[in-house]
């Protein structure tokens, strides 16, 4: 495969400068996204998923910055652009999905107004031309009397329905990539299925790539066509959706795949990993993970590892580097 | 929302009533009206006369219902101290106060909102600690200093402005404006920018609280994260969603300078109503504190009115829809 991906992050760097010192919320990560994937990012609350969504679209919350690393789309950087240039990726190559849609959407302008405006900011076309295409979006999506619902504010939308108004101007520019930042966490039980299936959909019609940002396994499992596990602000695994789920390599990747409940399950009780992730001014030196495995050794404590490959995926664990003699698939969940 | 305003239009009622008590008990209670319209001299049958003639032998309940019907056709008596029918003096002062406030208020939200929007959004550029710097002694300095103050710098040393009065005014009817004339222009210049000060600073540090609030928002990272203009997201986006505070608070100043104009006035012998309000507290003039107490508690009550439908007009949550019922 010598196609330029389309999304290609290389040992992006995320620093919070502060008082106490520079805090590294994201160190090194690397991954790619080919036109049309689906790449589930998982990991625990503060792992770095978020950040890294908002570091590829550019809006990370000062004082964040980007403090190394590069990010690609379709070979040409985006990370070093001015903000007027960035601006126009923004919307146009890269949409953006948030958690809650509640609070996503402007509570004083209407979502016709909302749509339009968006549309009318990346593409060339009239104001009634964007009305059509805001309709056909809506409905797209699916949207109800699509036309009528134009003039309606969002407050009189339900959640689910919010959530597919944030889906549509999202797309309204017809982006390359959307970047979904936990776009169910906050909905019903109910409605998360019909969202993530809408998601799914409407990007596999407009053959756009998606990252997915989410602390649940189970939407991944059912969605993404490549996942990442996040730890500390750096990618612990990424693989083939289907082969970390069977044959995890990294013991915090198979650490979270039993803590999954299972209806068929013949587990009594569901396994905990011990422990919480560390503060990101107290990361231990070696493997971030080490105080809470299982299977640390020495070199755990003193080395931090690299992604290696391990299988169809790679995984940053010394217990899959060869000259560690061992094979690491020996917890398969 | 009719039913919003006429339930509005009832609570106001209520209010001015209640306010009208207290202006009627003005009468009752802080000393004898006869006493102070007849001279010494005057026996006790020509006092007596004059009680009956001014129904003040009638019970309470019917004197108070004959004083809001009064009230209500704009007749509050004749004032004690100038002899002439209280609406009318104040009639003749009302236009160079409403002036004087208008344009206050209107400097204080055209200053007060563009400086908010820049200090909020910029908040470590040097104009912004300039900003808010001035805005502190806007604050803490009281009014009548900075008056002071202005007439010493712009009156006195540099000698561009007048210290004193409304300059030339021109009538129309019954309403004599300033507004059209250069030295009732020049005359306007210092007094409003006296009054309105305060009330901008006020506005402009609301509007840079409520700016700081306003951009963490998701909204407004959802429309950056669309690739809106800068100008859209701050001026569009983020600016109607400070507003409802922001009407609230002017609404409320508007009225209070309104009411408050008093001591500006005085610095400047400005001929409005508050110099006159001044003069009627000097003299015990009764039907004029009466009258000014009816008419600031009415202002009030419309600004508070319009305040309440301007709400509205800004948030489509208020609005509740009937239509399909």
């Amino acid at each position: 495969m010598t196609q330029i991906p389309l999304l290609s992050v290389k040992n992006l760097r995320v620093e919070f400068p502060t008082r106490h010192g520079v805090l590294t919320a994201i160190d090194g990560i690397s991954f790619s996204l080919r036109e049309g994937e689906v790449l589930g990012v998982v990991g625990e609350s503060g792992a770095g998923k978020s950040l890294t969504g908002a570091a590829v679209i550019g809006l990370l919350e000062p004082p964040g910055r980007i403090a190394g690393g590069e990010i690609r789309l379709k070979g040409e950087r985006i990370d070093t652009l001015s903000p007027a240039a960035l601006r126009r990726v923004r919307g146009k190559r890269i949409g953006m999905v948030f958690q809650d849609p509640l609070t996503s959407l402007n509570p004083l302008f209407t979502i016709g107004d909302q749509i339009i405006e968006t549309i009318m900011t990346h593409l060339p076309v009239s104001e009634v031309e964007a009305r059509k295409r805001a309709i056909a979006l809506l409905e797209e999506v699916g949207i109800p009397a699509a036309a009528q619902r134009l003039s309606a504010y969002p407050h009189q939308f339900s959640g689910g329905m919010r959530q597919r108004v944030v889906i549509a101007l999202a797309l309204c520019a017809e982006p390359e990539l959307v970047i979904a930042d936990e776009p169910t966490t906050a909905l019903d039980v109910s409605v998360q299925a019909q969202i993530i299936h809408l998601l799914q959909r409407i990007c596999r019609d407009h053959r756009t790539a998606v990252m997915l940002i989410t602390h649940d396994m189970g939407v991944i499992a059912e969605t993404a066509d490549r996942v990442a596990v996040m730890y500390s602000g750096r990618i612990a695994e990424i693989g083939p959706v289907r082969h970390v789920i069977a044959k995890p390599r990294h013991p915090y990747t198979v650490g979270l795949m039993g803590a999954i409940p299972t209806l068929s399950g013949d587990q009594q009780r569901l396994t905990q990993i011990p422990g919480a992730m560390p503060r990101l001014d107290a990361i231990p030196d070696g493997c971030a993970f080490n105080p809470r495995c299982a299977r640390a050794f020495d070199r755990c404590r003193q080395e931090r590892p690299n992604l290696m490959p391990a299988g169809e995926g790679e995984a940053a664990c010394w217990l899959v580097d060869p000259a560690e003699g061992t094979t690491g698939e020996g917890e398969t969940a | 929302m009719l039913a919003f305003t006429i339930r509005r239009l009832l609570q106001a009622i209520g209010v001015m009533l209640v306010v009208a008590l207290i202006s009627f008990t003005l009468f009752r209670y802080v000393g004898d009206p006869v006493n102070q319209m007849v001279g010494l001299d005057t026996s006790l049958e020509q006092r007596e006369a004059l009680r009956e003639q001014l129904g003040l032998n009638d019970p309470v309940l019917v004197q108070f219902a004959r004083f809001v019907t009064r009230a209500a056709q704009l007749d509050f008596g004749t004032s004690y101290q100038f002899r002439q029918p209280v609406v009318d003096l104040i009639g003749r002062r009302l236009p160079a106060t409403l002036e004087l406030s208008l344009v206050s208020a209107l400097l204080a939200l055209l200053c007060g909102i563009p400086m908010g929007v820049y200090t909020g959004l910029n908040r470590d550029s040097l104009l912004s600690k300039l900003f808010l710097s001035i805005s502190l002694l806007g604050i803490s300095l009281p009014t009548f200093f900075i008056g002071i103050l202005l007439i010493f710098l712009f009156s006195v040393t540099l000698q561009w402005l007048p210290s004193f009065g409304r300059g030339e005014v021109v009538d129309f009817g019954w309403w004599s404006t300033g507004l059209l004339t250069v030295s009732g222009l020049k005359a306007l210049i210092l007094p409003s920018i006296t009054l309105g000060l305060f009330q901008m600073t006020l506005i402009m540090r609301l509007v840079r609280s409520e700016m700081l609030e306003v951009i963490r928002t998701d909204y407004i990272k959802f429309a950056r994260a669309r690739g809106l203009s800068q100008r859209s997201i701050h001026f569009r986006h983020a600016l109607k969603n400070t507003l409802v505070p922001v009407i609230t608070i002017t609404g409320l100043q508007l009225g209070s300078i309104i009411a408050f104009a008093i001591i500006t006035e005085t610095v400047f012998q400005w001929p409005g109503m508050g110099l006159l309000f001044l003069q009627s507290v000097q003299n015990v003039d009764i039907p004029v504190m009466a009258a000014y107490l009816m008419l600031i508690a009415f202002l009030f009550v419309v600004i508070n009115l319009i305040v309440d439908l301007l709400y509205f007009v800004v948030d489509p949550r208020l609005r509740v829809e009937r239509a399909s019922h």
